[in-house]
């Protein structure tokens, strides 16, 4: 089976073929989208991060921006630089370099100011775009597929019909040979036990406990109960009673298949098959650009109450459980999973759906969510206090 | 044609049931199935929103809250059979600083 997609030079498959604008701090991001709004094929990551933060912290995020730009959507780079910030980017140029895809870095405080730099950073995106839009379309094996999958704005209807979807998506992809990212590290408390379980060994399911209960505690240091933040006003609303129950619901997204290991939160995948946790939270802006960071080409999306945010280089296909929220929110919502809570359809059949979906986005049609560019608010999620 | 009252038992270990119907009040008949397509009707107790639980069987205070064949919370009094089950009767036992010795 295969799908189309831009190849880069490291081999991978892209399913868009994006400028990057990076800001490598967020005291860059007005420039940065300055640039991004006049060019078209550009993108840009307005995160929060990049100063004032812990050592490991803007290691982080240092990482976590290398491993965006080598994300197979993205096929050129424009770094745009403070000059002051915490954030390494001259290793950020060197790294993103050494992929054989065009780089270029601009500088504010050397090019004299806002301005200047909006005009020399312009110029170089242009080029940038231009040198790359010619490039086509190629077939690709879908064992080159790295999915990422979400729940968010869950509610009792997810963990019944749109993450059994998701789970029966992840199990076929497994099984053709691709890559399968799941995290919300959060949402393993309760369920932990069940995807030690499926570990491939020992050392794997021992780190499955040791990111639950890292996240558990860092919850825990508030001294409150975590309910309202996890789960969330809505989660509740929607009936999800506590977080164990959010959880197990949850995990049913990452299907049956074996669990090889886990990442951490800016690892880029190179060739890791299979099923694969990442360490994220669950809030959107977190994950979905840890996610992209991971490499992955797209996201299934799984939502009750209707979560419609996306991100800017990696479409989000927006799966539906609750019937109800489909009819309000067509608009948003990829797919209707509501039809197997009103008995109407299987979750093979919708599963079936989602998959002719996927290999459709990965050739290029768009998302709900990309037709409305619903993906500014992103982060990257770190540790640390800010200092 | 009447919506039906429809409620479904996940796991045959579940002492819970989820309702996805509209308009349940406190009194009205729900039909329970279950995956093997057994269905069984309960009185339920309490007004109980689209995507919300009730107690399949009487839960007494302490006693775990099973969903999906798995702990999902405790009873934090007790729970009548057809009784609604959410935050008010169900405490979860993750992510509770609250309970930390300082």
């Amino acid at each position: 089976m295969e799908f189309y997609g831009y190849k880069r030079p490291d081999g991978s498959y892209g399913a868009r073929n994006y400028t990057a604008i990076i800001p490598s701090v967020t005291c860059a991001n007005d420039v940065a989208c300055a640039i991004a709004h006049q060019v078209q094929g550009t993108v840009v990551y307005q995160h929060h991060q990049g100063c004032s933060q812990m050592p490991p912290d803007l290691e982080r995020v240092t990482n976590t921006l290398i491993s965006l730009g080598k994300s197979p959507n993205v096929g050129a780079i424009l770094i745009v630089s403070l000059g002051c910030e915490g954030t390494d980017h001259e290793r950020m140029y060197q790294e993103l370099s050494a992929t054989g895809k065009p780089v270029e870095i601009i500088h504010i405080q050397e090019l004299g100011g806002v301005s200047n730099a909006i005009r020399v950073g312009t110029d170089l995106a242009r080029k940038l775009v231009i040198a790359i839009s010619g490039q086509q379309r190629v077939p690709a094996d879908i064992s080159h597929v790295i999915m990422s999958i979400k729940c968010g704005a869950s509610d009792t209807t997810s963990g019944m019909a749109s993450n059994c979807v998701i789970g029966y998506v992840a199990d076929k992809l497994v099984d053709l040979g691709a890559t399968v990212i799941f995290g919300e590290t959060t949402e393993f408390l309760g369920g932990e036990h069940l995807l030690a379980k499926r570990a491939v060994n020992k050392q794997v399911a021992d780190k499955i406990y040791e990111i639950v209960n890292a996240m558990e505690t860092r919850a825990k240091s508030v001294g409150v109960d975590m309910r309202r933040g996890q789960p969330t006003p809505g989660n509740i609303a929607g009936g999800l009673s506590s977080i164990e129950e959010k959880s197990l619901g949850a995990i049913v997204k990452s299907g049956t298949r074996p669990i090889q290991g886990v990442l951490d939160y800016p690892d880029h995948v190179t060739t890791q098959k299979g099923l694969w946790i990442k360490d994220t939270p669950g809030r959107e802006p977190e994950i979905l650009t840890g996610m992209a960071a991971t490499g992955a080409q797209f996201m299934c999306f799984s939502t009750g109450r209707g979560a419609p945010q996306g991100f800017p280089s990696m479409p989000v296909i927006k799966i539906c459980g609750n019937p109800n929220t489909y009819e309000k929110m067509e608009n948003d919502m990829d797919i209707n999973a509501g039809l197997i809570i009103t008995g109407e359809k299987t979750i093979e059949e919708v599963g079936e759906e989602v998959f002719a979906k996927i290999i459709r986005v990965l050739g290029g049609e768009m998302t709900k969510n990309e037709s409305i560019q619903y993906f500014s608010a992103i982060d990257i999620h770190c540790l640390g206090p800010v200092i | 044609m009447e919506e039906k009252k429809m409620a479904l038992k996940i796991n045959d270990l579940d002492n819970v049931a989820t309702i996805f119907a509209n308009h349940i009040t406190s009194g009205t008949e729900v039909e329970v199935r279950d995956k093997a397509g057994h269905s069984m009707t309960f009185r339920v107790i309490g007004d109980i929103p689209y995507g919300h639980k009730f107690a399949l069987q009487p839960i007494a205070k302490g006693e775990p809250i099973i969903k999906y064949g798995e702990e999902i919370g405790i009873a934090s009094r007790d729970i009548k059979k057809g009784e609604y089950v959410h935050v008010h009767n169900l405490d979860s036992m993750r992510g509770r600083g609250d309970l930390e010795k300082r």
